[in-house]
């Protein structure tokens, strides 16, 4: 099993892997999707109190949940690659990033959106929404910081200090409504006192969130499998894949020009 | 099924901005990242081939 580890955290081997592997997720994030929007849209009942407005929910909570967790894959990858040395951790932490500013984004976009009619404000300087905020600036900071620098080793191990450091700010939102008095309701769904909502409700919440987090998956693979092969350009087994001899074979005078 | 008509469905009892704002923007740019990453996909691949193709073609002349 350990031996397993180590010979995928060779890019070499680690890519015909994530080539098998992505489409997997991608199936799953569809089939997922369709049957928690089924659910949430045309099953669960109206809230009594917030009528159909509460159906942001499906999609709320689900990114904002893998914009934390993104955050956390990165960290994780980011301490891997700092303690073993590995090459594949730094590029699955740029894999991440771009998806972990997306969810970040919808986020607070669909925060936004769901503060405006129940709260009658877009936006409000609270702890949860100042925390998150501050994660998406962290994401975006992730993705300048390692495009800068050209060394892509000197790269990798600077946004692995910056993901390890911002990862503090993940239990600062998780926390941030129970720490502060916030504008931003309490967890749904709490680990220690289970949830507060209609149980169609939390199904359709937590499938959503699983589709999600299949779709997460499934990017960062396909997203990896760029970068292994852009940083790996100079190596035997990049000139012998398939698809970059078909691509020769498909532009035979792109050589010669470049 | 909760709703009596699709109009009942698209107006979601008056949050139908909120709601489907909501929804539309996360597909949205779902569908984008993945027209985002196959171009990457595609712009590697041309990268590693024109590279190689150069250092075939330097091959040949030397």
């Amino acid at each position: 099993m350990i031996q397993k580890l180590f010979f995928y955290a060779s890019p070499q081997n680690f890519y015909p892997l994530a080539g098998k592997l992505w489409p997997a997720f991608g199936l799953l994030a569809t089939g997922l999707s369709v049957w928690g929007l089924w659910l949430g849209m045309f099953v669960a009942p109206t809230d009594f109190q917030q009528g159909e407005g509460y159906r942001i929910i499906f999609v709320h909570v689900p990114v904002s949940w893998m914009s934390m967790v993104i955050y956390l894959a990165m960290a994780f990858w980011a301490l891997l690659g700092l303690t073993f040395n590995t090459r594949l951790s730094g590029m699955m932490t740029k894999a991440l990033a771009p998806t972990g500013a997306i969810f970040a984004f919808l986020s607070l976009w669909t925060g936004a959106l769901w503060g405006k009619p129940m709260w009658g404000a877009w936006w409000v300087w609270d702890a949860r929404l100042t925390s998150e905020l501050i994660l998406f600036f962290l994401y975006l900071g992730h993705i300048a910081l390692t495009s800068a620098i050209d060394d892509p080793r000197r790269a990798d191990k600077a946004g692995g200090i910056l993901a390890l450091v911002g990862a503090l700010n993940v239990p600062v939102i998780y926390f941030s409504v129970k720490w502060w008095n916030t504008l931003h309701q309490g967890a749904s769904v709490s680990l220690t006192k289970g949830s507060s909502m209609a149980q169609v409700m939390l199904e359709a919440m937590l499938i959503m969130g699983i589709a999600f987090w299949m779709y997460a998956v499934a990017i960062a693979l396909y997203r990896v499998r760029s970068i292994i092969l852009v940083r790996e350009r100079h190596t035997q087994w990049v000139a012998e894949l398939p698809e970059v001899k078909a691509h020769m074979m498909k532009n035979p005078v792109g050589g010669a020009i470049a | 099924m909760i709703w009596n008509s699709w109009n009942d469905f698209w107006a979601m009892g008056g949050y139908g901005l909120y709601v489907w704002g909501s929804f539309g923007v996360t597909a949205l740019f779902m569908a984008l990242e993945v027209v985002w990453v196959k171009n990457a996909r595609a712009q590697a691949l041309s990268q590693v081939a024109s590279e190689l193709a150069a250092q075939t073609n330097s091959k040949d002349w030397s």
